[in-house]
């Protein structure tokens, strides 16, 4: 706990580090209480007010049916925010699970685990994405899924050299020759060092995982009508693209402003924790 | 460089090719419906899908019907599209041109553009310039491409401004400025991505390079600022841009798929959409197959590359 909020702290100091933890506590804020927070119901049609501009009664505009854009922009953070957090989460889990296996065991089962990591990972990113949701189906849920398995290899990777490099210090094999159990030693010794890097790539993941995953709605394989995700407003606002842009600019800017509200975070905390290799 | 070196990524490249295929043709296996099913659709009896599979051999091993794919595949056969009945081959084979076309442009401008801005701004490191690059790529490292391209449509394809084409697409043969006018949006698009990928990766290998002792020996030497910057740092950071970019690549096959999709430019990545769309198996076989055979020509190139230019490493 102290060491979080030492980490906290250095955060703040550097200034892309304080304006990103600022911008993503805000945005959670925005997506949890999203609902709440609401002016206007974003399901609502005023079929007297479609292509507005902003106003004061419509702050980002309204869409062809005359929706409340910002409205629709709050409640549809949920969709696309928490859910690329949970897609980050899911990737970062399990590669850093692999990884740590892969990495401990060692031998021909590393070998064999990591040329398959390789041979997956000569998969472009949206492609092996858009492979698995042929698979599952297309579905929001389908598509964080998908993005949790695209992700898991690069961090298996990273996982796994951490656990090499932390499997030879002194302190593990102390650990060993007090007869520790393997277990013990994964989650009490290995499993602490790898938290900095960790955290530092999944902070980065998450922009990615957000223009994922907006792009698969986009594309029509993730969040379906009439859900207000982003990267499917857009979608659907294309076909009325030259009567107004604010259908468009409204998700377009938003999810530009998340991405780099993570990529802000995340290099801010590669700098406080990670000094060696700052940029 | 050596000949075993260049044998040795050979292999590696055989290896990989046949792994992505093994990958390719598990997830379509994975598919709750076979081919049968979808020719016939959802009421066909069962004596006629029985027929249909022992016919297509649907009801050998998987691993038979792996090896049979894969032979065929590589005699130039990729099965008939389930959606148009045409061959897959010369269709997947045309869109692949196609695409060639939209990546190798935006390639080479990114090139063109990416590595004089990112050694501009590691040159004024902490200046308005830098500063000004550094906010301009984080903005395009942050914005995905569908946005990005939506953007551009609705900015310079709109009825009233109609400085470009929104869709389509025309072959160079026929109309070689027409040919321009419809691929000048998606390359665009695809170059802004990237450059801003690419830029921001080539500003910090330089900044790193120009601390290095041999730079300032140079400046102390009383050589010119710019031919420092440009025949000692630059060469010195030639190396891993090169890998940099040829990473990018797979970024940029994402991106092809999205831009391709938005602008209805008759590509690969259009191709394997509409296929995904309609469960068209042997469709999404070849694309992705294509796709990622391309990724890692893509990556032996750039180790050859590599190789060759740097004289310190013997492999």
């Amino acid at each position: 706990m102290l060491s979080t909020m030492k980490t906290l702290r250095a955060l703040m100091r550097s200034p892309q580090g304080a304006v990103g933890i600022v911008l993503v506590t805000l945005l959670l804020l925005i997506s949890i209480f999203g609902p709440l927070l609401a002016p206007q119901d974003p399901e609502s049609f005023n079929f007297g007010a479609r292509f507005s501009p902003p106003s004061a009664e419509f702050l980002f505009g309204t869409d062809w049916f005359g929706r409340d854009l910002f409205s629709r922009i709050l409640v549809g953070a949920r969709s696309t925010v928490l859910l690329a957090i949970l897609a980050t989460v899911i990737g970062t889990a399990s590669g850093a699970l692999i990884g740590i296996f892969s990495g401990f065991v060692g031998g021909w089962v590393d070998e064999l685990i990591m040329r398959t990591i390789d041979a997956i990972m000569a998969i472009p990113g949206l492609l092996l994405a858009l492979m698995i949701l042929t698979v599952l189906g297309s579905s929001s849920l389908n598509a964080v899924i998908a993005i949790g398995i695209a992700f898991a290899p690069g961090m298996a990777r990273i996982s796994r050299s951490t656990t090499l490099a932390v499997r030879e210090l002194d302190y593990v094999s102390a650990a060993r020759a007090r007869g520790e159990s393997k277990l013990w030693i994964i989650f009490a010794e290995i499993l602490p060092n790898m938290v900095a890097p960790v955290i530092v790539e999944a902070t980065i993941r998450v922009a990615f995982a957000i223009m994922t995953l907006a792009t698969l709605s986009f594309l029509g394989l993730g969040a379906q009508p009439p859900s207000p995700e982003w990267g499917l407003m857009i979608a659907e606002a294309r076909e009325h693209m030259f009567r107004s842009p604010w259908p468009i600019l409204a998700p377009g800017i938003s999810i530009a402003l998340v991405a780099i509200a993570f990529n802000l975070l995340g290099d801010g905390l590669r700098d406080v924790l990670n000094p060696h290799s700052q940029e | 460089m050596t000949i075993s070196y260049v044998m040795k990524r050979l292999i590696y490249l055989v290896f990989t090719a046949l792994l992505v295929s093994l990958i390719v043709f598990s997830v379509t296996q994975l598919l709750p419906a076979n081919a049968a099913t979808m020719i016939l659709g959802e009421y066909a009896t069962d004596e006629a899908l029985a027929v249909l599979n022992s016919k297509l051999g649907l009801d050998d091993p998987a691993i038979v019907q792996y090896f049979r794919w894969l032979s065929n595949v590589l005699q130039g056969d990729f099965g008939t599209s389930l959606r148009t009945s045409q061959p897959v081959g010369p269709t997947i084979m045309d869109a692949l041109g196609r695409s060639a076309i939209l990546a190798v442009t935006s390639l080479v401008l990114v090139c063109i553009v990416a590595i004089p801005l990112g050694v501009l701004a590691a040159s004024r490191r902490g200046k308005p310039t830098d500063l000004g690059v550094s906010l301009v790529s984080y903005i395009g490292v942050s914005m995905p491409e569908f946005v990005l391209a939506t953007l551009l449509l609705v900015w310079l394809a709109s009825p009233s401004v109609g400085l470009f084409p929104a869709s389509g697409y025309v072959p160079f043969s026929e109309d070689f400025w027409g040919g321009l006018h419809h691929i000048a949006l998606p390359v665009l698009t695809l170059t802004i991505v990237l450059t801003a990928h690419i830029s921001r990766m080539i500003r910090s290998e330089m900044a790193d390079t120009l601390e290095m002792d041999f730079i300032r020996a140079g400046r102390l030497r009383g050589l010119s600022k710019r031919r420092v910057l440009f025949h000692h740092a630059l060469r010195n950071s030639m190396l891993p841009a090169i890998t940099v970019i040829a990473l990018d690549v797979g970024y940029l096959i994402g991106g092809v798929i999205v831009v391709e999709e938005v602008f209805a430019f008759p590509g690969v990545g259009r191709q394997l959409i509409l296929a995904i769309q309609n469960r068209d198996l042997p469709m999404i076989q070849a694309g992705a197959l294509i796709m990622a055979g391309s990724y890692a020509v893509a990556n032996l190139l750039a180790d050859l590359a590599y190789g060759a230019l740097d004289k310190r490493i013997k492999y």
